[in-house]
């Protein structure tokens, strides 16, 4: 047991530099781990690299949800509206939220009535990586679903793992904090048999979501208040439930595991703050359901199959009680179902086929008058190929989509929009051209669209059935370097720089309506050019004293402009060319961790540049630059069989009062203790 | 090499940290040049109340002067610099009555009364999902959707109109009227008002309103409905003392209409197959304009017209004749000059971004246009 956790534990430092980047070495490490305790030898490696947060250093990130975690990848734009409930959207390389694949340990997550994946509904409680891939991850053997976005966060959450003399393990968490956090989580995993193990995982998050934010203006040109109000955040509050279940098995050259997911929650709808209106009634309560299963196993030396099916159930109810307002009182229903089957074939040792095809159902219901209940089937045929000639390695794929909609009877004259066919390639290549230096040359590019969501195509005056698919292009040209001197001070250090161009095409955007205010009808008409760079640094120190350092550092520039043509030439002007709403010029985050013995401190910092928050960039729509300083430490306490860990946390440090969506004010200094006990 | 590594992280760190983020400035206001209208008839000029999309807490206030022909955009923080979150969330509405300008902020939940020569600051009246305002005597009276609630066995809320005492800015009596009332008008003794039953009828058409109610200004009562068609909007009174009044339509099939309501019968006697989103009535003349919604060409097509109220007859199918109309994107709103004819009109574009104002010449010819605020909407010329 000790010797197990050492190993890993050393495991985890060699590889901690690493892990950011992911591949080479840790991949390999992990790999083996995992053949050990499940596959069956290979998987080929994607070509392009994840950037991944894991391990330690994702635990020190100071995050409750996924998305707070991912403010520090490169190419990342969060758009948070604050709070523990708040929605949390992620944007990477500006190409837009519905332009994300999110996968839950393996699977994808939907929402076909919006394309919206809300991060902040994600827990970070037992995860043990998010890995995000640009344009798609560059690994044959995958469902057609996969290939599917531009851009992909894969979460893998912790799996049970027993050493011969262990039966069970259990961990217990406790987290409070500011605007009344109470969060506690239990999570228990048991060996079955030595095949199968089973883990158990259940969250409760309570919050008042209330915090004190403050509106200060002064004068042009000078320092003298105009105004200066502090208020408090009101319904903002959540109260959330998470149970989670799962069986894992392995088998002869395979393994399978079935997972079951179900959250419920009810959360205030904070809303905007406006003049003379510092409160909002709205709620939503979530519901969410889902049961998936994978398996995956190796035919025969040449040939490998991977199977995954998933169903999920997802109700929203959305209430506005505002007297007020217009009185609103909606509930949707939405339904997936979903079967992949993925299947590699090596024809050589340097040259593998593979072939995947995936049916999908989706259903939305709802209570709204006047709206029609969708049905979408979505079959998905992904035929890709992967060249591994040791220094030069290339894969390319061809995704066909082919979806077929249907109308049920309660529309009221709606008709179904037509059925689609789209097929867009794929294409990933590297280079190793030194043969002692680990410096690696990568491209791709990838052509593939989103396809518009119910709400786009039938949404109650809105919905548009004419809508096309949205379509990007991503052209990317980079380099990583490694370098290990393993020696001295410094451990390791590595660089990696891509630059990329992306083509937003027929975006959908809504177009004024017809009279009266507040009348959309959603339209194939924008058109984005992004150019930007990503870069990411990372290093090892080993510091005098045993002490460790971890350093991490993003960069990104990105220059996403707004080329959508307009009836009005002198309006086109306001806006042709500007940069498109919330993308900063300039972004970037670094992270340290120094260990010592069994204390960590860390130090993460987020910073997001000046932009605008509409393509008019004109003063009057300017937002200032923001910066989150968080500190954090922890200690182990070691307890006659198990651990006991401690962490304290303050985000926010400077108290900085800033938004990242126009008024939304983001909280103040807080604070958060983690207590975990773990036999 | 590594005690460099760690300068250079220093280094950047503190170039980081540096970028740093300033107190956050009022807006000041921007001043243009523009041409004067040849003759001002006696007003000083026009305030420009402009919407703001929901949500973005942007109504801006803007004022173009007839004496000099300046421009100034977004006044209203400058000269109330220490109102929190400025003027606020939508601006739906703004008149002047004697010597005050009022501003109906429909999110912000108010009316935002200020001085009419300066645009500052005098008071608020809280009014809930306030929507359009007029005035008579001594009284302000604005429609407000936000009437008592009702579960019978169905949600329902019906709309009021909202008695205001112009001097001390309080709300002094209520009166009821049909759902999501709109514009009003008052003539004769009477307070026409429009509703709409816009948050009716969105699913459903026979859910909209489709009636005006009439209310004596002596009792402040509800004396009858006169029936005319679903979603009404705009209601103006013309030289005569007779009523205009105009229906949004369905959005779907049917499509938005002017209709006429002789003051004596208080009935609907005519009707004119023209679409209205915004009228402006000058003497003998509404002039109007739209947008609406083609589900067979999947665009908006737009319409200008004027409307002699005295023949009841379509005057011209185009009141802009150098072909600026080609490019103007949402027509939002209209207001002519009574003494010099030109015609003053917005366009919303997209609403998320700045929309514009054109000035023409009583003959329809463009004299110039001007950035404004986002979704550039209601006119109030000063005396």
């Amino acid at each position: 047991m000790t010797n197990r956790k050492s190993f890993s534990l050393l495991l985890l430092y060699l590889c901690l530099p690493l892990c950011i980047n992911a591949q080479s070495k840790l991949d390999s490490m992990q790999h083996i781990l995992e053949v050990e305790i499940a596959a069956p030898r290979n998987s080929t490696k994607a070509i392009i690299p994840a950037q991944q947060l894991q391990g330690k250093q994702l635990k020190a990130l100071n995050s409750l949800s996924v998305a707070d975690a991912i403010r520090y990848f490169a190419g990342v734009q969060i758009k948070d509206y604050g709070g523990i409930g708040g929605l949390k959207t992620v944007n990477v390389r500006s190409l837009g939220t519905n332009h994300m694949g999110v996968f839950y340990d393996g699977i994808q997550l939907g929402n076909a009535q919006n394309g919206q994946i809300d991060l902040g509904k994600f827990s970070m409680d037992n995860i043990e990586s998010i890995s995000l891939y640009n344009g798609q991850k560059s690994d044959i053997f995958q469902p057609a679903r996969d290939y599917g976005s531009s851009g992909s966060i894969y979460l893998k959450f912790r799996r049970p793992q027993f050493s011969a003399d262990e039966k069970e393990h259990v961990k217990v968490t406790f987290r409070t904090g500011s605007f009344h956090l109470a969060n506690p989580s239990v999570l228990y995993e048991r060996k079955i048999n030595d095949k199968v193990n089973a883990s158990f995982n259940t969250e409760y998050i309570y919050s008042s979501g209330k915090y004190k934010f403050r509106y200060k203006r002064v004068l042009p040109g000078s320092s003298e208040v105009a105004y200066d109000t502090t208020a408090t955040r009101e319904n903002g509050d959540i109260h959330a439930l998470r149970l989670e279940g799962g069986l894992y098995g392995r088998m002869d050259d395979g393994h399978w595991e079935l997972k079951a997911y179900y959250y419920d929650s009810e959360r205030g709808i904070p809303g905007a703050i406006v003049n003379n209106r510092w409160m909002n009634a709205q709620r939503q309560w979530d519901s969410s359901f889902f049961v998936q299963g994978g398996w995956r196993k190796r035919i025969s030396e040449r040939y490998d199959l991977m199977l995954k099916l998933k169903y999920a159930n997802d109700k929203m109810r959305y209430l506005n009680p505002d007297t007020t307002l217009m009185y609103i009182d909606n509930t949707f229903r939405q339904q997936e179902s979903y079967i992949s089957l993925a299947q590699k074939y090596a024809l050589t040792n340097w040259w593998e086929l593979s072939l995947s095809a995936d049916m999908q159902w989706n259903w939305l219901q709802s209570n709204q008058q006047g709206t029609a209940y969708p049905t979408r089937r979505s079959t998905l045929v992904a035929l890709a190929t992967a060249l591994n000639l040791e220094a030069f390695k290339a894969q390319a794929s061809l995704l066909g989509t082919f979806i077929n909609e249907h109308i049920g009877d309660d529309a009221q004259g709606t008709a179904a929009a037509p059925n689609k066919e789209e097929l867009t390639p794929a294409i990933f290549v590297s280079y190793k051209p030194l043969p002692h230096h680990n410096l690696t040359l990568r491209a791709f590019y990838k052509h593939i669209f989103r396809m518009p969501t119910f709400n786009d195509l039938y949404y109650t005056d809105i919905g548009n059935i004419k809508l096309e698919p949205e379509f990007t292009h991503q052209y990317n040209l980079g380099f990583k370097y490694i370098e290990n001197p393993g020696r001295d001070i410094l451990k390791q250090w590595n660089v990696q720089v891509d630059a990329y161009y992306n083509e937003v095409t027929n975006k959908i955007v809504a177009v004024p309506k017809g009279s009266g205010m507040y009348r959309w009808m959603m339209m194939n008409l924008g058109k984005v050019e992004i150019r930007g760079l990503d870069a990411v640094a990372a290093t090892t120190l080993q510091l005098p004293h045993e002490v460790l350092l971890n350093l991490k550092g993003t960069y990104t520039y990105q220059k996403a402009q707004d080329f959508t043509h307009r009836r009005n030439p002198e309006l086109e002007e306001t806006t042709w060319g500007g940069q498109i709403p919330y993308i900063p010029w300039h972004s970037g985050s670094f992270i340290a961790a120094a260990t010592y013995r069994s204390w960590q401190l860390n130090y993460s910092f987020v910073y997001v540049g000046e932009r605008y928050h509409n393509s008019a960039n004109i003063p009057e729509n300017y937002e200032q630059p923001w910066y989150t300083n968080d500190v954090s430490v922890f200690k182990t306490i070691a307890l006659n069989k198990g651990s006991l860990k401690a962490a304290l946390e303050v985000n926010n440090l400077l108290n900085q009062d800033y938004e990242v969506v126009l008024n939304y004010p983001m909280p103040q200094r807080n604070y958060k203790l983690t207590l975990t006990y773990e036999l | 090499m590594s005690r460099s590594l760690i300068i250079l992280t220093c280094i950047l760190l503190f170039a980081l940290l540096s970028a740093c983020r300033d107190d956050v400035e009022l807006f000041v206001s921007e001043e243009l040049a523009l041409t004067p209208p040849d003759e001002t008839g006696g007003y000083q000029g026009f305030y420009l109340l402009n919407e703001g999309n929901m949500g973005s807490n942007k109504a801006t206030l803007d004022f173009y002067d007839f004496d000099t022909g300046t421009y100034k955009r977004n006044i209203y923080a400058e000269r109330n610099p220490d109102v929190p979150k400025e003027l606020g969330d939508v601006g739906n509405d703004i008149q002047i009555y004697g010597s005050k300008l009022y501003a109906v902020i429909n999110v912000s939940n108010k009316v935002e009364v200020m001085n009419a020569q300066t645009a500052t600051r005098i008071g608020q009246i809280e009014i809930p999902n306030c929507r359009f305002i007029r005035f008579h005597g001594a009284y302000a009276y604005v429609t407000s959707y936000a009437g008592p609630v009702e579960i019978n066995p169905d949600y329902t809320q019906r709309g009021y109109l909202a008695k205001v005492d112009t001097a001390t800015l309080q709300v002094v009596d209520e009166c009821l009227v049909g759902f999501q009332p709109d514009e009003l008008t008052i003539s004769g003794g009477k307070i026409y008002v429009a509703n709409s039953g816009g948050y009716m009828g969105s699913g459903n058409t026979d859910n909209y309103e489709r009636t005006v109610s009439v209310i004596d200004i002596e009792t402040f009562t509800e004396e009858k409905r006169i029936d005319v068609a679903p979603n009404l909007h705009r209601i103006r009174t013309d030289q005569q003392g007779n009523l205009w009044v105009s229906s949004r339509g369905d959005y779907k099939g049917l499509p938005s209409r002017l209709f006429f309501i002789d003051a004596q019968k208080q009935a609907v006697t005519d009707t004119l197959d023209v679409p209205v989103s915004s009228c402006c009535m000058v003497g003998d003349s509404l002039y109007v304009c739209s947008v609406s919604w083609s589900y067979t060409s999947y665009s908006n097509e737009i319409t200008y017209a004027i409307v002699n109220t005295q023949t009841r007859k379509i005057l011209t199918r185009n009141f802009i004749t150098d072909g600026t109309e080609e490019e103007i994107e949402i027509p939002y709103s209209v207001m002519v000059h009574p003494a010099s004819g030109y015609i003053f009109l917005t366009d919303a574009g997209n609403y998320v971004t700045p929309g514009l104002l054109y000035c023409f010449n009583s003959e329809g010819e463009k004299l110039w246009s001007v950035r404004t605020g986002d979704i550039p909407a209601h006119f109030a010329l000063l005396k």
